[in-house]
């Protein structure tokens, strides 16, 4: 299985590198970091201010114009209880942005932490966290997800934690990876030639190396957290909040989706497929601009 | 050629460390089956059942033994065959497990005889073009279509399919006594989903091997020789860049599994993924528990069988000359 453990080049490679233009301006250059980011920002204008910018109450219930199809009225049409589609998809967003980049921060943070004590101590803790990372990994992590949602019942707070543990092992292989590849370099041993401890060689001489490789996976992995978040709505585990969830409308509409009713599913489908591609853009952007 | 020796060492190291991993999931499993959820006689019988009932119900169940002798009870009955009683149906796992387990593997099956063409293909063809527009967008498209999860590319093929041109059924349950081509027909639409997240896995790998190839020494040679690049490609470049790939496809069964979760659910088809949901819902943890551990082992044989296959195919491993 050791091959899995191996890193992709690109990742490796994310040494500081001497440049002529600063990280930001070679992003702005590719097409496409502008287009995921400009997706990305709209959704989070929606998130913060989508309130204000819906024409309707997402929650608001009419129930004489219910599964009404697209209309001056209601662009997006209206669902089962007749509220409007379009308003429910833009304060939707919130939900999502709040839940997916809070566990991926605990993830990352965690994962950052178990990859540095694993790449710099290795052994036998390298040994035996790496054997347990592979039994992890032996399940589809929405696999592990889903049965620890459900084993602890469904609140916000489970689903960032659960969602931030499973990710940590994840982060940890790929931070372990590049700690190893830092190992070798010259000024590991000179910094302990001058009698650094552990702890200060990990976080200060190693840790700041091995951020671009964080930040790559975190983009990443902010990705897979929102597939995480909508995939657990659309099972019927969504977090119940006073603002709707895309994965839990999908779930509620999607069995009149047989009678021609598809406004109602598709366009938070659409929305989700939407921010997840933008993020994977950006993401993608980062990985090849680092990778030089 | 096949004398033992460095071979039978890696192969008992390999079965030795995949035993040890599906010790620790199993572990996993039971913690979060067992454990997590509190006192399963309390969920079966409800909040207001008498304390004596649930008392009588955990010694039934036999969860008021301790932890260590419940695992051993637990494990040693799956490596039997005795899953246990399911709590929905009353009745023994292993039938309605089975059952759901052929279907599961119907719709893996086609999706994976479209992938693995499909997905070689496209890393093939982008690694070709290294770096060029064609390669670009092969290989963004598979990233992103990798991201986008089960249900909403799935809802996107069953409106355009199904509601707006109405060529195939949303629904993938085959009726009994259906024929094979009714069958293959309702599981198409089900299986684009998966085959759009696995396109990305397989392509990315099959590129990465391709250029490897591509820069070898022997490519090198070949080209110099006069080799035709049709000849050179097909000869040379298939038959190195295509191991890694393999084994890329052995442990993408796990996500593809993953996969068949939603995607079961989306399409109302009575697979393994299905049977996780309703036994998750019902919270009939035996059920559930035999149905992940299965899902374990399906990917633990499937990694150690392609590691020995490519292990087969690879003369420097076979030979010894490698770890």
């Amino acid at each position: 299985m050791s091959e899995t453990l191996a890193v992709p080049p690109a990742i490796v490679a994310a040494e500081p590198v001497r440049r002529e233009q600063p990280v930001w301006r070679l992003l702005l250059n590719r097409p496409t970091f502008v287009t995921g980011a400009l997706i990305l920002l709209f959704w989070i204008v929606c998130a913060i201010f989508g309130n204000d910018i819906a024409p309707h109450s997402p929650l608001a219930q009419q129930l004489l114009a219910t599964n009404q199809s697209p209309s001056a009225a209601h662009w997006f049409g209206t669902d089962q209880l007749g509220r409007d589609v379009l308003s429910r998809v833009i304060v939707g967003a919130q939900t999502m942005l709040v839940i997916a980049p809070l566990a991926t921060a605990v993830g990352a943070v965690l994962g950052t932490a178990l990859g540095l004590v694993l790449g710099y101590l290795g052994g036998v803790v390298d040994l035996v966290v790496s054997r347990i990372v592979e039994a992890v990994l032996a399940l589809p992590a929405i696999l592990v997800i889903f049965l620890f949602v459900v084993a602890l019942g469904v609140s916000t707070l489970t689903q960032i934690l659960v969602i931030g543990f499973i990710f940590t092992p994840l982060i940890a292989r790929t931070v372990r990876s590049a700690v190893q590849v830092e190992s070798q370099l010259d000024y590991l041993p000179a910094a302990r030639l001058l009698g650094e401890r552990s702890i200060r060689m990990m976080f200060v001489e190693i840790l700041p190396n091995v951020m671009p490789t964080v930040l790559v996976e975190f983009t990443i992995r902010l990705g897979y957290a929102i597939f995480a978040v909508a995939t657990l709505a659309f099972l019927g585990f969504g977090v119940q909040l006073s603002t709707p969830n895309w994965g839990t409308d999908i779930n509620a509409n999607y069995v009149v989706l047989g009678a021609g009713y598809w406004w109602e599913t598709l366009f938070p489908a659409l929305a989700i497929a939407s921010l997840i591609i933008a993020i994977n853009l950006v993401a993608d952007a980062i990985e090849q601009v680092l990778a030089g | 050629m096949w004398q033992g020796g460095p071979l039978a060492i890696y192969l008992l190291r390999r079965l030795g460390l995949a035993v040890i991993t599906l010790f620790l999931l199993s572990l996993i499993i039971f913690f979060a089956g067992q454990v997590l959820p509190g006192d399963p006689a309390r969920s079966i019988l409800g909040p207001l059942a008498a304390e004596s009932a649930v008392r009588a119900l955990d010694h039934q169940l036999g969860v008021d033994q301790p932890l260590v002798t419940q695992y051993w009870s637990w494990i040693s009955g799956m490596a039997r065959g005795n899953m246990g009683e399911s709590y929905q149906y009353q009745s023994p796992v292993e039938p309605l497990l089975v059952t759901a387990l052929v279907n599961s593997a119907k719709l893996a099956a086609l999706a994976l005889i479209v992938i693995i063409p499909l997905g070689i293909l496209g890393g093939v063809v982008a690694a070709l073009h290294a770096g060029r527009p064609t390669d670009r967008i092969i290989t963004l498209t598979g990233s992103s279509a990798a991201t986008v999860p089960e249900f909403v590319s799935g809802i996107v093929v069953i409106v355009i399919f199904s509601v707006a041109l109405k060529l195939l059924p949303p629904s993938a349950q085959a009726q009994p006594g259906d024929s094979f081509l009714t069958q293959l027909r309702s599981l198409i639409l089900p299986a684009i989903p998966l085959v759009l997240v696995l396109f990305g896995y397989i392509a990315r790998m099959a590129r990465a091997g391709t250029i490897e190839a591509l820069e070898s020494d022997y490519v090198r040679t070949a080209t110099l020789k006069g080799l035709k690049r049709v000849v050179v490609i097909y000869r040379h470049v298939l038959r190195n860049s295509l191991l890694p790939t393999i084994t890329v496809i052995a442990t993408q069964t796990g996500y593809l599994i993953g996969g068949l979760v939603v995607v079961e659910r989306l399409f109302n088809y009575q697979g393994i993924g299905n049977l996780i949901y309703h036994a998750a819902n019902a919270k009939d943890f035996p059920m559930l528990e035999a149905a992940v551990l299965t899902i374990g082992v399906v990917y633990m044989v499937a990694t150690v069988g392609a590691d020995l296959f490519t292990t087969m195919l690879n003369p420097r491993q076979r030979t010894g000359a490698f770890r």
